[in-house]
């Protein structure tokens, strides 16, 4: 199926997880990132659970902070 | 690296962190990397510090989640983020290295420490013994510089 990745049209298999797609796409330090498909965020706790639908918009984000 | 950015967007970021004063101000930057390696800023956005005080920030995930929209929207990709240090120098703190977790980013700070400004930019990333940093060479360019 065609998912959109970060901006990019992917081929990726079916039944794929959030999760699985974090490790496709080798994201750097998972725990600070925060995933939104088709605009909504996702609970963490729902990356395993979470399977991806053709045409799906994926975008990962990572926490941006830090301090003086 | 080289870093470009122009005085306008340069101008905003320094007027909206003014504006913040004394609470830190933050933002996403957007643009594009040409074949040459140069990285050219081609539009800023000043969004929320959600920590409201002058040690930390923190970006409003919704407000960052709306800009990569209008990033995808205009064709422009993420870049990194901007923020201020109201009295401090610009340069990475230590929470800034702790928390800057996307090596493909460029970190930009801008101090208002001293009557002038000073905006710098960083690359970080992990390493063995942490993260490393590394400055990057920013270009301030008027409207009619021509793009590398």
């Amino acid at each position: 199926m065609k998912i959109t990745v970060a901006g990019e049209q992917k081929e990726v298999a079916d039944g794929l997880s959030i999760a699985e797609l974090i490790v496709l796409e080798n994201v750097e330090t998972p725990e600070y990132v925060t995933v939104s498909v088709n605009e909504e965020f996702v609970n963490s706790d729902s990356f395993e659970s979470l399977i991806l639908k053709e045409g799906d918009v994926v975008e990962f984000l990572y926490f941006m902070g830090g301090g003086r | 690296m080289l870093i470009t950015i122009k005085q306008a967007d340069f101008d905003r970021i320094y007027e909206h962190a003014l504006a913040e004063r004394p609470n830190e101000a933050c933002g996403l930057i957007a643009g594009h990397d040409t074949e040459n390696g140069v990285r050219v800023i081609e539009k800023v956005y000043l969004l929320t510090n959600i920590d409201h005080t002058n040690e930390h920030f923190s970006i409003d995930p919704r407000e960052q989640l709306a800009a990569i929209k209008d990033m995808r929207t205009n064709g422009l990709k993420p870049l990194g983020n901007w923020h201020s240090h109201p009295e401090s120098p610009s340069r990475p703190s230590e929470e800034d290295k702790r928390l800057a977790n996307d090596s493909r980013a460029s970190y930009l700070i801008l101090s208002l420490m001293e009557e002038k400004p000073v905006l710098n930019a960083f690359h970080i990333e992990s390493s063995e013994d942490g993260k490393t940093v590394r400055k990057e060479e920013l270009e301030i360019r008027g409207e009619d510089s021509a793009e590398e």
